[in-house]
């Protein structure tokens, strides 16, 4: 098996195999999507952030469009995605709560944040609900510090946060 | 337009903000400024005054520093010295529009301070405890101006030192750096104006200069409040180093978690660009220079510069053996300078006052200012930046105010994972690179932790090796199996499993760690072990073998209970009591079944009476 094909049947475990179509069929969206971007291996992460911000987590057939797309291994693409924390091979929930672990907040009681709005929420830091309306993410930092704890509820940051105000946050949204 | 009729536009724009016609009100929006709510208190005064039909005109202005007192604005009215309002709410801002807006009075202690000098009892911004002892060169902009508008940045001295640099020789711009003593402020300390020259003298082409703004210690924000209240500077500082290497490509690598940052970045590029300052042939010198964006993807380890660049090319954030360094063979295998936000920020400066001016602060081997973010259980918290060589004492208690509710300030965590815990007896120490090291920990990028006697050493350990162990990239086995190791001993020891000999293990693991690591990662992520084993041994003891966390962080060695002679039967413990573990009827002590107690430690924070015992 040469080391493209082996790299390839790696990702796609899990995938139907697909005997004799070795380019993967992609969405005209996507697509023109990926286009935007020049074809070049400096531009894997960007592409795999726009994808992402389109459709919320990274699917393994947007990988092989991006793979396709950059003429190399899907392993690769599999390989960088998993590296970095920002990208998500499972789909995420509608809205994002993120409460920060860092230094300035760990001190201030974080945990304790965490704790609460994951018992609250019915999930584990980095699970999502089962009917994907929220996903809990721990986030090392994000420079916030002087309002410490902080927590984020899709992109909008909340300072000076209690267990209280942080059930009151979540419980504000639909 | 050329450079002269662009500042003198930006001179009559700037009088418009010193001196307006109509009453300015300049709200602090940074991320801190957004966070405690400053958007919302704009837009409800904005329509408060529109109501009232009150003539005003608004702007933003970024990060003064004083994150403690946000959300704050600032209020100018014709005629008069801006003053300056913190920690408002809907109603106190409503009050200060009635007030000082249309009566001009400043009633009671309402004001923080006065853009100038003091007035009826509202002390001057610059003698105010926490700005007092500050000397603001890489911050001298932020919070000042309004950080979309080139023109308020080209005002103050803004690009000057880039204009006086393309006047001079790559190899003079060098020199004069070099006589700055400026080292580098992501942490390392490497000479700045050294690092240019390798790199000017290595040969290839093309040549690249990277903007490390991936500040990913947790702790510290330093860079992000330059990016978001000054980008320009960033911008111009780069243009200053890109001509002394020989660059012509230029990338910000800046992490994602920071999308305002992002936002000005973008904005300040195409202003640059738009006037000439950045591009094709900057200032008619025939030098350019081409900026890109990158948007890191949430890994630590992409602080360090081989790991960044590889980043860069798309590839997973590893690091590799140097040499070959950066200055030879970076980028896309091409020689490579790799600057800090903080660093760029304190060039222009330093190009247009000299690099001797800049000599003239700070100690024999740290020279210049330094920025640090101070954060943690200290009263005043936020961004300062002071001479090098200030003592750890004056930074926490004259700048920071010491413990906002009377505890004993224990220690302070600089250098974020990489560095240590400085205990507070050797708050005398002068902070300078090389004195900083001799104790165990290291300059970092800037963040400045303050733990109190609430702070289990023993947790924040545990705290900072659970992050390295999860950031560490796996490349090498002392860091990637080292960091795991250490991080179940100290999880251990904080579940009351510790056993004896766990202490020496841990030294040994970290000595092993710390020499066998490839990159500054592994290499530094023992500090945070040893310096708290160094410094307070005898609290990893109390967990060890008397089974007791004296601070009352770990759950797993603390009972609650209710002290029935201080308890007045409030009920405020019982009603908020997630596991309803407290019972006892109104007016009569109550009981704490320890049986369903989770340990969360709400009703400790909620009793106002010391009736909660932590034990």
């Amino acid at each position: 098996m040469s080391q493209k094909a082996k790299a390839e049947s790696l990702v796609s475990k899990g995938r139907k195999a697909r005997p004799g179509q070795m380019r993967p069929k992609v969405d005209p969206s996507l697509r023109a999507l990926l286009e935007k971007y020049p074809a070049e291996r400096s531009n894997l992460i960007p592409l795999l952030q726009v994808v992402q911000e389109k459709t919320g987590w990274l699917t393994n057939e947007a990988m092989a469009a991006i793979a396709d797309y950059l003429r190399v291994p899907p392993s690769l693409i599999y390989g960088v995605a998993t590296f970095y924390a920002q990208f998500y091979l499972t789909p995420q929930g509608k809205h994002r709560v993120k409460v920060c672990q860092g230094t300035a907040c760990h001190v201030r009681g974080s945990q304790a944040i965490m704790d609460q709005l994951s018992s609250k929420l019915g999930i584990p830091p980095g699970g999502t609900t089962s009917d994907l309306l929220f996903s809990l993410e721990r986030v090392a930092c994000f420079g916030s510090c002087a309002l410490a704890p902080v927590m984020v509820l899709d992109g909008k940051v909340h300072g000076r946060v209690t267990i209280k105000k942080a059930e009151k946050i979540v419980e504000g949204v639909e | 337009m050329k450079f002269e009729q662009l500042q003198a536009r930006a001179q009559k724009a700037w009088q418009e903000v010193v001196s307006p016609q109509i009453p300015l009100i300049r709200m602090g929006m940074a991320t801190c400024g957004r966070a405690a709510g400053g958007q919302e208190l704009l837009q409800a005064f904005q329509e408060e005054l529109a109501k009232n039909k009150v003539q005003a005109q608004f702007s933003e202005v970024g990060c003064l520093g004083l994150c403690y007192a946000e959300p704050m604005a600032e209020i100018i009215l014709p005629g008069r010295p801006g003053v300056l309002f913190a920690k408002l709410t809907p109603a106190k801002m409503k009050k200060i529009g009635e007030d000082y807006l249309v009566h001009g009075k400043i009633v009671g202690d309402s004001a923080l301070a006065v853009m100038g000098p003091a007035r009826n009892g509202t002390p001057a911004f610059t003698d105010l405890p926490m700005v007092k002892g500050q000397q603001r060169t890489a911050l001298r902009n932020c919070g000042i101006i309004d950080p979309t508008n080139l023109d308020h940045y080209l005002a103050r001295e803004g690009y000057d030192g880039l204009r006086r640099a393309l006047s001079m020789k790559p190899e003079q711009v060098i020199e004069e750096v070099k006589t700055s003593g400026l080292r580098g402020r992501g942490g390392a300390g490497f000479p700045t104006g050294q690092k240019w020259e390798f790199c000017r003298k290595a040969t290839g082409t093309p040549k690249y200069l990277i903007c490390n703004a991936d500040e990913g210690d947790p702790g510290a924000f330093m860079d992000r409040s330059v990016l978001e209240s000054d980008p320009h500077s960033v911008l111009e500082g780069m243009a200053l180093a890109a001509y002394a290497i020989g660059a012509e490509h230029g990338y910000i690598y800046c992490r994602a978690e920071y999308p305002l940052a992002l936002e000005r970045l973008d904005l300040a590029i195409r202003q640059a660009t738009e006037h000439n300052l950045l591009g094709d042939n900057i200032l008619g010198s025939g030098f350019n220079l081409h900026l890109k964006i990158k948007m890191g993807a949430g890994a630590f380890v992409c602080g360090e510069e081989t790991a960044l660049m590889a980043s860069i090319e798309g590839r997973r954030g590893m690091p590799r053996t140097r040499p070959p360094f950066p200055a030879n063979q970076g980028l896309f295998g091409k020689p490579t300078t790799i600057n800090n936000v903080e660093t760029l920020a304190n060039l222009p400066p330093i190009l247009a006052k000299g690099g001797a001016w800049y000599a003239g602060f700070g100690t024999e081997k740290s020279k210049g200012t330094k920025t640090f973010a101070l954060a943690g259980k200290v009263d005043r918290t936020g961004l300062i930046e002071v001479p090098m060589g200030i003592t750890l004492k004056e930074i926490v208690f004259d700048i920071g105010g010491g413990s906002p509710i009377g505890k004993k300030i224990k220690a302070v965590q600089t250098g974020g994972p990489s560095g240590g815990c400085i205990p507070a007896e050797l708050f005398d120490l002068p902070v300078d690179y090389e004195r900083l090291a001799a104790v165990g920990s290291i300059m970092g990028s800037g963040g400045m932790v303050v733990l109190d006697e609430n702070t289990c050493m023993v947790d924040v350990a545990r705290y900072f090796l659970e992050f390295t162990k999860n950031e560490s990239c796996g490349k090498c086995a002392p860091c990637r199996l080292g960091t795991r190791q250490m991080h179940e001993i100290l999880t251990d020891i904080c579940a009351g499993r510790g056993r004896p000999g766990d202490i020496e293990l841990l030294e040994e693991i970290g000595a092993a760690v710390r020499k066998g690591s490839l990159c500054a990662l592994g290499g530094t992520a023992p500090n945070p072990v040893l310096t708290t084993i160094q410094h307070y041994r005898h609290e990893y003891e109390q967990h060890i073998q008397d089974q007791r966390c004296f601070a009352g962080v770990c759950k797993a060695l603390i009972t609650y209970s209710i002290n029935a002679e201080t308890c007045n039967g409030c009920r405020v413990c019982a009603t908020n009591c997630p596991q309803h573990a407290i019972t006892g009827e109104k007016k009569q002590p109550h009981a704490l079944n320890v049986e369903l107690c989770i340990k969360c430690g709400i009703c400790y924070e909620m009793c106002k009476f010391d009736a909660v015992v932590r034990q």
